[in-house]
C-alpha cells in the first residue's frame, strides 16, 4: 500500500457532511439564538419609541390621525401646562425618596435576614412576596388599606392615641399624604428586589475578610461602615438603578391609588402621559411627555451598564 | 509573646467531631506547625485559638489566660488567610492602618508603625496602590503587615502559602521563617505541606481525625514516627511497611539501597528487590519493585541519590539492603510504635 493511499483511507473516516457542523460555528448560531430577542426589541420597544418620537413633534390626536408636523409646538405647549411641571417635580421627589427609603430599609432587612434563625426561609419568602405580586393587585390592596372610611391604618392610629378614635386621616383625600402614600406603596413594591439583590451581594463577601476585620479589632459598626457597607456599595448601586427605572417609568401606582388627584397634585410623567394622550386623546401632547423621560432613562440604563461592567471586571 | 496552650479541646459539627481533645501547649517564641491531611482539624484547631470558632468543650490559654470567652479582638492576636483576605475597597496603607485606627492609634503613631512594618516587609512602594493591583507574593506580605503592625502576641497563619506558585512558595517560606525570627513571636502555622512544616517548624504537630498524632522536632517526626499515620504522611514517597511476625516493620525508601552502599557493619538486612521499573528524576532515582519475602503483591519504593550510581536494571532481580538501625517496628492493631525485634529469615 502507498502512502497516498493511507492517506486516502484517512480522509474517508473523517468524512462527513460539512452543513451538519453548520450549528457549531459561534458566529452563525450566536446571532441565530438572538434573533428572536432582536425582533421583540425592535417591534415591540424600538417601534413604539420612534412613533412616539414622531408623534411628539405633530399634532396628532385621536380624533385626526394624521402626521402633521408642527415643530417645537406640541413641546412648548406641554412646558406651559402646570400640571405638566408638578408631574415632573412629583416624578423626581417621588423617585428619589422612594429610593433613599429602599436603600435604608433594605440594608437594614438584608442585614437581618442574613442572620440564622428558625423560619428564615419563610420570612425571606413572605419580604419576596409584594415582588411577586403584580403591581395593580397590591396597590389595590393598599387602596383599601388607605380607604377614607375603612382604613386599618386609620384604626390603628386611633387605637394607640396618635389620632382621634374613629377619626380618619384622608390619606388619599388631602395633597400631601397622598402623595407620601405613593410614595410609600413605591417603596414598599421596590423593597423585596433590593433586599434580595443586596442579601445576595453579601454572600459574595468572603468570609475571610469579615473575620479578619474581626480579628483585626474592628468593632461590629465598624466593620459594618468601613468593611461590609463599602464593599457592598456596588450592589447596592444596582438595586437602586434598578428601583429608579422601575419608579421613574411607574403609572399603575399612582393610576390605581390616586388616578393622579386630588387636582392633579400625585400625578407623573407616565400617568400625565397616559391622561393627556390616551384618555385625553392628544397623541402628540401625550408622546412629547413620554419623551421627556427618554433621556433620563437612558443616563440610567448608561449607568446600569457601566455599573455591571465594572462588578464583571473586578 | 506568649505561650498558647489548649486542654482538651474540643469541637463538634453536629455527630461529627473536628477536634477530638486535642492538648498542646507552644514554647515561648516558638514556631509550631500543624500538618495533616485536609480535614484532620487544623485549621477548626486554629479558628478556635483566634476566637473565630466557640469550643465544643475544653479550654484554650493564651498567656496563661483562659480566653474562651474573649472576642478574636480581646485575644491580642493576628492571623494570615489562605485568601490573605486584604479588603480590596482599601489602599495598602489603609489595609495595614486598619487594626491601628480600630484600636484608637493617633495618626503620627499609626504612620510610624506602618512604615516600620512596610520597611521590614519590602512593600513601602506599594502602600498606595490597592489589593487587586498587588500579585499573590505582595498581597501576602500587606497581609503579614497588617498581623504586624499590631504587635500581636500571637501570629497564626492558615496556609498562608498555598495560593502563591511552586517557586515563589519557596522564596517566601524562607522569608517568613526570617521574618520570625526577626519578630520572635509565637507562631502557629497552620499547613497540609510536609515541606512547608519540616521547613518552618520549631516543633511539628500532626493530627489526623481531631487527634494530635505526634508532636515534636522534624526530625523526631521524619525519623521516629509515632505511628503508621505520621510515617506514611510524613515522608514522600512515603515509608515502605510490611506486616511480619504480628508486627508492621517499616523503612524510609531512601534506606533502601544496593546492597553494596549499605555498610556491613550497621547490621544489614538484605532483601531481594524485583525491580519493576527505575523513574529517573534528576536528583534522584525512584525504583519500584517488589519484595517477594516480606509480601508477593505489595510495592516497595527505593530512593536512589544521584550520588548512588550503582546499575540498576528494570525487571530485574537486585540484591538491596536495609541497616537494621533504620528498620522501624509497629503494632498491626493499634499502629503505634512498638520496640525493634529481629527479622528472621530474610535474604541471603
Amino acid at each position: 500500500m502507498t502512502a497516498a493511499n493511507t492517506g486516502q483511507t484517512v480522509a474517508g473516516e473523517i468524512e462527513g457532511r460539512p452543513r451538519r457542523y453548520l450549528l457549531d460555528r459561534e458566529g452563525l448560531l450566536g446571532p441565530l439564538l438572538l434573533l428572536p430577542a432582536v425582533v421583540y426589541l425592535l417591534a415591540l420597544v424600538g417601534f413604539p419609541l420612534v412613533m412616539a418620537i414622531l408623534y411628539s413633534f405633530t399634532d396628532i390626536t385621536t380624533g385626526n390621525p394624521v402626521l402633521h408636523f408642527v415643530g417645537l409646538d406640541t413641546f412648548r405647549d406641554v412646558l406651559r401646562d402646570t400640571v405638566f411641571r408638578r408631574s415632573l417635580r412629583n416624578t423626581v421627589v417621588l423617585t428619589i425618596v422612594s429610593q433613599l427609603l429602599v436603600v435604608v430599609l433594605s440594608t437594614v432587612l438584608a442585614f437581618a435576614l442574613r442572620v440564622d434563625f428558625r423560619g428564615k426561609w419563610f420570612a425571606r419568602f413572605l419580604i419576596l412576596l409584594p415582588w411577586t405580586t403584580p403591581i395593580a393587585i397590591g396597590t389595590i390592596a393598599w387602596l383599601w388599606m388607605l380607604d377614607s372610611l375603612f382604613s386599618p391604618i386609620d384604626w390603628v392610629l386611633g387605637q394607640v392615641g396618635l389620632i382621634q378614635q374613629g377619626g380618619h386621616m384622608y390619606w388619599l383625600g388631602k395633597r400631601d399624604l397622598a402623595m407620601a402614600s405613593v410614595i410609600a406603596v413605591q417603596a414598599w413594591r421596590m423593597l423585596p428586589l433590593a433586599t434580595v439583590i443586596l442579601l445576595a451581594g453579601m454572600s459574595s463577601i468572603p468570609q475571610e475578610i469579615k473575620e479578619a476585620a474581626e480579628i483585626d479589632g474592628a468593632s461590629f459598626w465598624r466593620r459594618l461602615f468601613h468593611i461590609e457597607l463599602p464593599l457592598l456599595l456596588p450592589i447596592t448601586g444596582v438595586a437602586v438603578l434598578f428601583g429608579l427605572v422601575f419608579t421613574f417609568t411607574d403609572m399603575t401606582v399612582v393610576y390605581v391609588l390616586t388616578g393622579g388627584g386630588p387636582q392633579n397634585s400625585t400625578q407623573v410623567l407616565a400617568s400625565w402621559a397616559f391622561y393627556k394622550g390616551i384618555n385625553g386623546g392628544s397623541l402628540g401632547q401625550g408622546a412629547a411627555i413620554a419623551v421627556f423621560m427618554f433621556p433620563v432613562l437612558a443616563g440610567f440604563a448608561a449607568l446600569i451598564l457601566r455599573l455591571a461592567n465594572r462588578a464583571e471586571v473586578s | 509573646m506568649a505561650v498558647v496552650e489548649t486542654r482538651v479541646l474540643r469541637k463538634t459539627f453536629g455527630d461529627n467531631a473536628a477536634v477530638d481533645g486535642i492538648d498542646l501547649r507552644t514554647e515561648e517564641g516558638e514556631y509550631l506547625v500543624l500538618l495533616g491531611p485536609s480535614g484532620c482539624g487544623k485549621t477548626t484547631l486554629l479558628r478556635m485559638i483566634a476566637g473565630l470558632e466557640r469550643p465544643t468543650d475544653g479550654e484554650v490559654l493564651i498567656g496563661d489566660r483562659v480566653v474562651n470567652d474573649l472576642p478574636p479582638r480581646a485575644r491580642r492576636i493576628a492571623m494570615v488567610f489562605q485568601s490573605y483576605a486584604l479588603y480590596p475597597h482599601k489602599t495598602v496603607r489603609a489595609n495595614i492602618a486598619f487594626p491601628l485606627v480600630a484600636r484608637g492609634v493617633d495618626k503620627d503613631e499609626q504612620d510610624k508603625k506602618i512604615r516600620w512594618a512596610a520597611a521590614l516587609l519590602g512593600i513601602e512602594h506599594l502602600l498606595g496602590q490597592r489589593p487587586r493591583q498587588l500579585s499573590g507574593g505582595e498581597r501576602q506580605r500587606v497581609a503579614l503587615a497588617r498581623a504586624l503592625v499590631r504587635e500581636p502576641q500571637v501570629f497564626l497563619l492558615d496556609e498562608p502559602l498555598s495560593n502563591l506558585d511552586a517557586k515563589l512558595r519557596a522564596l517566601a517560606r524562607e522569608e517568613l521563617k526570617e521574618f520570625q525570627r526577626r519578630v520572635g513571636t509565637t507562631t502557629i502555622y497552620v499547613t497540609h505541606d510536609q515541606v512547608e512544616a519540616m521547613g518552618l517548624g520549631d516543633r511539628i504537630a500532626v493530627l489526623e481525625k481531631g487527634r494530635v498524632q505526634q508532636i515534636g522536632t522534624p526530625w523526631d517526626i521524619y525519623h521516629h514516627p509515632a505511628n503508621t499515620f505520621v510515617a506514611t504522611f510524613v515522608g514522600s514517597p512515603p515509608m515502605n511497611l510490611f506486616e511480619r511476625d504480628q508486627s508492621l516493620v517499616g523503612f524510609r525508601p531512601e534506606h533502601l539501597l544496593p546492597e553494596e552502599v549499605v555498610a556491613e557493619g550497621d547490621g544489614r538486612v538484605p532483601f531481594k528487590l524485583h525491580v519493576e521499573r527505575v523513574e529517573y528524576l534528576g536528583s534522584d532515582r525512584y525504583v519500584y519493585g517488589t519484595i517477594p519475602e516480606l509480601s508477593s503483591d505489595k510495592r516497595v519504593i527505593s530512593r536512589l541519590p544521584f550520588t548512588v550510581t550503582n546499575p540498576v536494571d528494570e525487571d530485574a532481580v537486585a540484591r538491596f539492603a536495609v541497616a537494621e538501625s533504620n528498620l522501624r517496628f509497629f503494632d498491626q492493631q493499634s499502629g503505634e510504635r512498638s520496640e525493634p525485634q529481629p527479622l528472621k529469615g530474610l535474604g541471603a
